[in-house]
């Protein structure tokens, strides 16, 4: 096995366009990946983030656009000179091909001596806690274990680039936690440059140091997962990172600061903290776990308070989980205590915890 | 009344069932009959001598049979060889790629099946005698890959089809040309429908009838044509030997059809 860190290979990808039978799916994307990087693409479904990944891997002609790797522009090669290994998520095992034969057949197509893919096949394998399993079928693999032999294969032939097509999302939940450390972990080892497509939040934002949103064949931001976490730069990303509330405001800027107001409820914000606020119609969006239930009456503070309405209660364990209408608006929100169906009550919400972003933007979201 | 119920269904599932058998198997057992009657005239409902004289003549290396066997076979063989030549990269093409018009071709292969044989095979035989190869081997293993294609092609398109797309596409990934990836990954995953197609156009061309007495005869002599001589000349017995040789490969094929072939590729033929 090889030990130096930082093998993987840079990928710059400038002003991509891709169309399929007259669809075009990528609109000019641009984006770089450094040497070394675990970058995840996610999107709802039909987003273009595949098409981005088989894209790079070859599979899909590129409209225009270049996809520099290592400095060579590789849009117009075929897949087998990319240099890129890829993990499919339905596996793509060779069904009649044995463990052994699956795993060194990229070795053999480079003319390796028997002996030599036998060693480095039982090393893969020994790394990915399947020793000995050399002559097994693969027809005979439950779905981790094939999915371990795939990660193998493309990890045999010492790619500097690793492509993840949905790898994990047809195993059961047990295994794909497993598999997520598994594979970050030798991808760190590796120092390989790793491009992850799901459309899985958590399983993007615990495997990835670098966020890759995607709506409707463009990227709509890059950042970490903190980053895109807790300031998504449109109304889509809040949306997607699960900010699923939405609230309708009204932004009054002033002399004096800035005002927020939503149906009865107003919040003032302190002078310059309100800057980046878009003036009049907004829209705001908040995750269910950072507000709370409080008494109507209660004094707002530095937090927006609206009146509202529970119109439905479930306990899904630990907290309450609460429908209400406030602002005629549909609002999910947790809560530790029981509160009775129909009461009044106050809607808080820490007013950094809002996303607030022009309403003419907002109507993608929804 | 339940116990009256149950045994008239009893009966009625056995008397279906030994008519079916009757349908399915009569024919058969009246051919095996007749290949070991020696003497058998009306009105008699049996055999008067039974004994396997035809079966020696059949058999006999200087006979007829033999040498027309022979022919079948490598006229077969041949066909065989042509038709797999055409229908994998035919079958290929239709499975993978974006072909405009895809069913017009599908169609086409369809062709000399749509219209009257004999009306083909005559203008064929015309245009085989002008070309000078009419009453050759050649000539007859043509009209029986024509004739065989479309099972081919439509099987081989099918076989295709069924392996998934990855399988290839990972292939090419760990560095694989486009005809590395077709030998080692998309050929050995569609062979056993390949080959059940192969055997399909082996049966056809062995059973093969009207192309070969149009544009074979008299000089090549099949075995279907031998039994037809036969059964006109009134030699009931070679005739039925002749058949009964006949059924033995068909037998064959649907055990290794219902051994190994899935059935996602038989459920893709023709689509």
């Amino acid at each position: 096995m090889r030990n130096e860190a930082h093998s993987g290979a840079s990928i710059a990808v400038r002003d991509l366009h891709v169309a399929y039978g007259g669809t075009r799916v990528l609109h000019g994307v641009s984006i770089d990946f450094t040497p070394g990087s675990f970058t995840a693409l996610l999107g709802s479904s039909g987003c273009g983030k595949t098409t981005l990944l088989r894209s790079l891997s070859g599979f899909v002609p590129v409209e225009s656009g270049s996809i520099i790797v290592g400095g060579q522009d590789v849009a117009a090669l075929p897949p087998e000179k990319r240099g890129m290994a890829m993990v499919f998520q339905s596996y793509a095992l060779w069904p009649h091909m044995s463990v052994l034969q699956n795993i060194g057949y990229g070795l053999k197509l480079r003319g390796v001596p028997k002996a030599q893919i036998a060693a480095k096949v039982a090393a893969m394998l020994s790394m990915l806690g399947l020793a000995g399993y050399e002559d097994r079928k693969v027809t005979a693999l439950s779905g981790g274990q094939r999915q371990r032999v795939a990660l193998g294969r493309a990890l045999a032939i010492d790619p500097g680039i690793l492509l993840l097509d949905e790898p994990l999302s047809n195993l059961d939940a047990k295994i794909r936690m497993v598999m997520r450390h598994e594979i970050r972990a030798i991808q760190q080892r590796l120092g390989l440059t790793a491009i992850h497509v799901t459309h899985d939040r958590e399983e993007a934002m615990t495997m990835a140091d670098r966020l890759v949103i995607m709506q409707a064949g463009t990227i709509a931001q890059v950042g970490t997962p903190e980053e895109v976490y807790d300031r998504p730069a449109s109304a889509f990303v809040a949306n997607f990172m699960g900010a699923e509330n939405i609230l309708p405001l009204r932004v009054a800027r002033s002399e004096a600061g800035a005002s927020l107001t939503t149906g009865d409820a107003t919040a003032h914000l302190a002078p310059g903290s309100g800057q980046a606020l878009p003036a009049g119609e907004a829209v705001a969006y908040f995750r269910d776990d950072v507000a709370r239930l409080d008494a109507s009456d209660a004094a707002a503070g530095a937090d927006l308070l609206v009146p509202a309405r529970i119109a439905a209660r479930a306990y899904p364990g630990g907290v309450y989980r609460y429908r209400v209408e406030a602002a005629g608006c549909q609002i999910t929100v947790d809560d530790a205590d029981r509160h009775e169906l129909g009461t009044t009550i106050g809607l808080r919400i820490p007013l950094q915890r809002l996303h607030i972003f022009p309403a003419s933007e907002a109507g993608i979201a929804a | 009344m339940t116990r009256i119920a149950s045994s008239a269904r009893l009966v009625l599932a056995v008397s279906l069932l030994a008519a079916f058998a009757f349908v399915l198997l009569g024919p058969i057992l009246n051919l095996a009959l007749w290949s070991v009657a020696e003497r058998w005239y009306t009105p008699h409902k049996l055999p008067v001598t039974y004994g396997t004289r035809y079966w020696e003549q059949v058999f006999r290396p200087t006979g007829d049979a033999m040498a027309s066997l022979g022919t079948s076979v490598w006229i077969a063989v041949l066909t065989v060889v042509f038709a797999l030549a055409l229908s994998i990269p035919a079958g290929y093409a239709l499975a993978r790629l974006k072909l405009p018009m895809r069913a017009l071709f599908m169609l086409m292969f369809l062709l000399p099946q749509a219209f009257p044989s004999v009306a083909i095979y005559i203008n064929v035989a015309r245009i085989f005698y002008q070309l000078g190869i009419n009453g050759t081997v050649f000539a007859v293993v043509l009209v029986h890959t024509t004739h065989g294609l479309v099972f081919s092609v439509w099987i081989a398109a099918a076989a295709f089809a069924a392996v998934d797309k990855d399988l290839e596409l990972a292939a090419r990934n760990m560095g694989a040309s486009p005809m590395r990836a077709f030998l080692t990954v998309t050929l050995p995953l569609a062979a056993p429908g390949i080959l059940a197609s192969g055997i399909f156009v082996f049966l056809e061309s062995l059973d093969e009838f009207t192309g070969t007495f149009f544009v074979g005869v008299p000089q090549v002599t099949t075995l279907p044509l031998l039994l037809y001589n036969a059964a006109m000349g009134g030699n009931y017995q070679v005739a039925s030997i002749t058949a009964l040789i006949l059924l033995v490969p068909s037998v064959l094929f649907m055990l290794f059809i219902e051994r190994f072939l899935r059935a996602d590729v038989l459920a893709k033929v023709g689509a």
